[in-house]
């Protein structure tokens, strides 16, 4: 089932050809069609995807193949915030302080398609949303290359893009664009958070393995994380496994790591990837002989592995749900996800709300859906409140700064309850963290 | 990486890669070798053969239990699947064959999905064969070991049956010209029958046993298919040595390319693939004339 709608009237295919009749009355007086207040001329979906009670959303996302577990929590994250802001929740006004109902008095509908993490399934899904929804944002995303493909459609198509978890640094960095914004930690930040934690747990002069999926997320995590590492404690790389996303079979890989003389095996396979990866390294007896470290946390990874084996490890991570004795707002937030789907929320799901609740922020300062006016608001840098304190977008390359939670493994005799798997070790401000805007090649593109 | 340890360690590996792949393509291949059919379900019924033991394990708690059910489970659907679709394929054309089967391949996973969920499903090995063995070149999960030995088995069991029993000579024979062993007298209809159930048991066999090391999912036939193709193409299309030295060289290759460059090893293969393909497109095995 690729692609399953939610909510479908046929009053918008009324205003649709009702659209076309006026359009086709109007364009041989030489008018331009439907141009706003301010006389901006249509642009991507707009003003045809603002004109009715409802403005709509496209969601493609995982809910198949080696990204689906972490696909559904981050479409709990969407659907929450969606029923947040439609309802004027106080959680989204705390974030979105303009938001009353809804997003300028609109009502948010999502339409849902399955990427299977594949670029491909995930642009023709958008396409055909635009097409045929008309609508005004998109999002989706649990491989970078899903995301930088869609920034791709986004800067073309003129239609905001919002990553749902993207880790590459080229998602903001060479491939980033002016419809695309992140709001997620990634490669470089991870590496530069988690990096000072590593070398202070296990010192210098260390022989690293890693294991990276074959494309650009764990291209850029690799390359961050293994050169902190011997720029700042002179580690070594003794071996990188590269293998291809959806492999099933580490064994060949474990077999070289495992003859490396590494100490250390950094594991930045995602996903199910991780999950088989890290049972197949333990049934090599590669851990616990090497340290294993997570340079980028993967949702439901402990819970799927089991606690003995990530017991003591360390990882780099957007948000763990025990942050909610720190902030009230992750408290409100947890709560909430909890009641509704029965589980604490993982990163996926607070990056998904989180991205919704900095769109409906921007829109409501922008008084208008025109898209450049969005970007700008986006840009402006307002500081916001979120589940991890205050966080602005970058307006160079449309990041969000927002600060790299560490968390450490816990024994399984020390979990107060069964998803109790992590310690929040430190919460380190993002801003140093990051790289100067242009270092990774960031050219934003044109407005309209 | 390349030193004569990682050398030595690649090469088993290679062993143990290949023995399983060499299980599911001799399944593949003897049921193209007899009935003509490319089974585009055959990775299908590998993920199936998985769950069935999946479900019977976690019911029973018995391994080897999940193991005979998965085996038996999909040898009947194999001879359903025969009699009520399959049989009236025979005549059809190959690319009516290919659809059915690849209709039949969406079928079943979709199936799998709609009852256990997209979520991986791990299967725990047996406790005793749980843990490592040091083998002194190197340390090797335990069961993984035991599934070099378990395939080593079942294609003992696969050879016994096609070179020295009746039934066997009649498959071989019907591989070589099922024309003339019909007018013969024999009964190929029934002989199709039991073949395709044959192969449909050693991919749920193969399934089952597989999934202790990779976990199941709906998806994870679709990946073996491909490999499984490639190794029946190397090996020689419709040989069942064939499957098994395809099998054996496929998991070499695999493994020691990724000794020198892990990117490359399923690259390698298809070059390997399209080398044969080149210099000797019946297989290394195979038969001029075989279709």
């Amino acid at each position: 089932m690729p692609h399953c709608k939610l909510h479908r009237f046929s009053r918008r295919d009324f205003i649709r050809t009702g659209l076309g009749l006026a359009g086709s009355l109007a364009l041989p007086g030489g008018l331009t069609l439907a141009a706003d207040d301010n006389g901006h001329p249509p642009i991507g979906t707009w003003p045809v995807g603002v004109q009715g009670k409802e403005v709509y959303i496209g969601i493609a996302v995982p809910r198949t193949g080696t990204y689906a577990e972490q696909g559904e929590d981050e479409l709990k994250g969407w659907q929450l915030a969606v029923e947040h802001i439609n309802g004027g929740n106080d959680l989204i006004r705390q974030i979105s302080p303009k938001t009353k109902k809804g997003v300028l008095g609109k009502e948010l509908k999502i339409v849902v398609a399955d990427s299977a993490a594949k670029p491909n399934d995930a642009v023709q899904a958008e396409q055909r949303f635009i097409t045929e929804d008309h609508v005004i944002l998109m999002t989706g995303s649990t491989s970078s290359a899903v995301a930088v493909a869609m920034n791709k459609l986004a800067q073309r198509e003129k239609v905001l893009y919002v990553t749902g978890i993207s880790g590459s640094n080229d998602t903001t960095g060479k491939d980033c664009v002016r419809y695309g914004f992140r709001q997620n930690f990634y490669g470089e930040t991870a590496a530069n958070a988690i990096g000072p934690v590593l070398l202070k747990a296990y010192g210098k002069g260390r022989k690293m393995a890693f294991m990276t999926p074959d494309y650009t997320y764990g291209h850029t995590v690799t390359k961050s994380t293994s050169e902190y590492l011997s720029k700042n404690g002179g580690w070594t790389m003794a071996t990188n496994q590269v293998s291809p996303l959806g492999a099933t079979d580490y064994s060949s890989y474990l077999t070289n790591i495992a003859n490396s003389g590494a100490e250390v095996l950094l594991n930045v396979n995602w996903g199910r990837d991780a999950v088989l990866s890290t049972q197949q390294a333990k049934q090599f007896g590669v851990i616990p002989k090497m340290k294993l470290v997570i340079p980028y946390q993967i949702p439901f990874l402990a819970k799927n592995v089991g606690a003995e084996l990530t017991e003591g490890v360390f990882a780099a991570t957007d948000f763990w749900w025990t942050l909610e004795d720190k902030f009230p707002l992750a408290k409100t937030f947890v709560d909430a996800f909890r009641k509704k789907y029965g589980y604490n929320p993982e990163w996926g799901a607070e990056n998904a709300y989180m991205s919704f609740a900095l769109w409906a922020d921007a829109v409501e300062n922008a008084g208008t859906f025109y898209p450049p006016d969005v970007i700008k608001s986006f840009e402006a840098g307002r500081k916001l409140q979120s589940f991890v304190g205050e966080v602005y977008f970058r307006k160079e390359d449309h990041q969000l700064v927002r600060p790299v939670v560490i968390v450490r493994g816990k024994a399984p005799k020390q979990m107060r309850n069964k998803e109790d798997f992590w310690d929040v070790t430190e919460i380190v401000p993002g801003a140093p963290l990051m790289q100067k805007p242009d270092a990774f090649g960031c050219k934003l593109g044109d407005y309209t | 990486m390349i030193t004569w340890a990682n050398f030595g360690s690649q090469l088993f590996n290679g062993l143990a890669l290949g023995a399983l792949l060499a299980l599911i393509a001799s399944g593949l291949t003897i049921i193209y070798g007899t009935l003509g059919v490319l089974n585009l379900a055959h990775g299908a019924m590998f993920m199936m053969g998985g769950y069935a033991g999946y479900f019977t394990w976690q019911a029973s708690g018995s391994f080897a239990a999940g193991v005979v059910v998965g085996t038996l489970a999909l040898g009947v659907l194999g001879i359903v699947m025969e009699r009520v679709i399959i049989r009236y394929f025979y005549a059809r054309p190959h690319e009516d064959q290919l659809l059915v089967t690849f209709g039949l391949a969406i079928v079943f996973v979709e199936a799998v999905r709609w009852y256990f969920s997209s979520d991986s499903k791990t299967v725990q090995a047996p406790a005793i064969l749980q843990g490592i063995t040091n083998l002194g070149f190197m340390f090797y999960p335990t069961y993984r070991l035991a599934v070099v030995g378990i395939c080593a088995i079942a294609l003992l069991a696969l050879f016994l049956i096609l070179y020295r029993t009746r039934l066997g000579m009649i498959v071989r024979a019907g591989i070589e010209d099922s024309v003339m062993v019909d007018s013969l007298g024999i009964n190929v209809d029934r002989v199709f029958m039991v073949v395709f159930g044959i192969g449909a048991m050693a991919a749920g066999f193969a399934g089952f046993i597989n999934a202790p090391i990779v976990s199941l999912t709906p998806e994870v036939g679709e990946q073996i298919l491909v490999q499984t193709f490639v190794v029946v193409v190397i090996g020689g299309v419709g040989s069942f040595p064939g499957a098994v030295l395809g099998g054996l060289v496929a998991g070499e290759i695999i493994s020691l390319t990724s000794m020198v460059n892990p990117g490359y090893a399923y690259v390698m293969l298809f070059a390997a693939m399209t080398l044969v393909l080149m210099l000797r497109p019946r297989g290394l095995l195979g038969k001029v004339g075989r279709e």
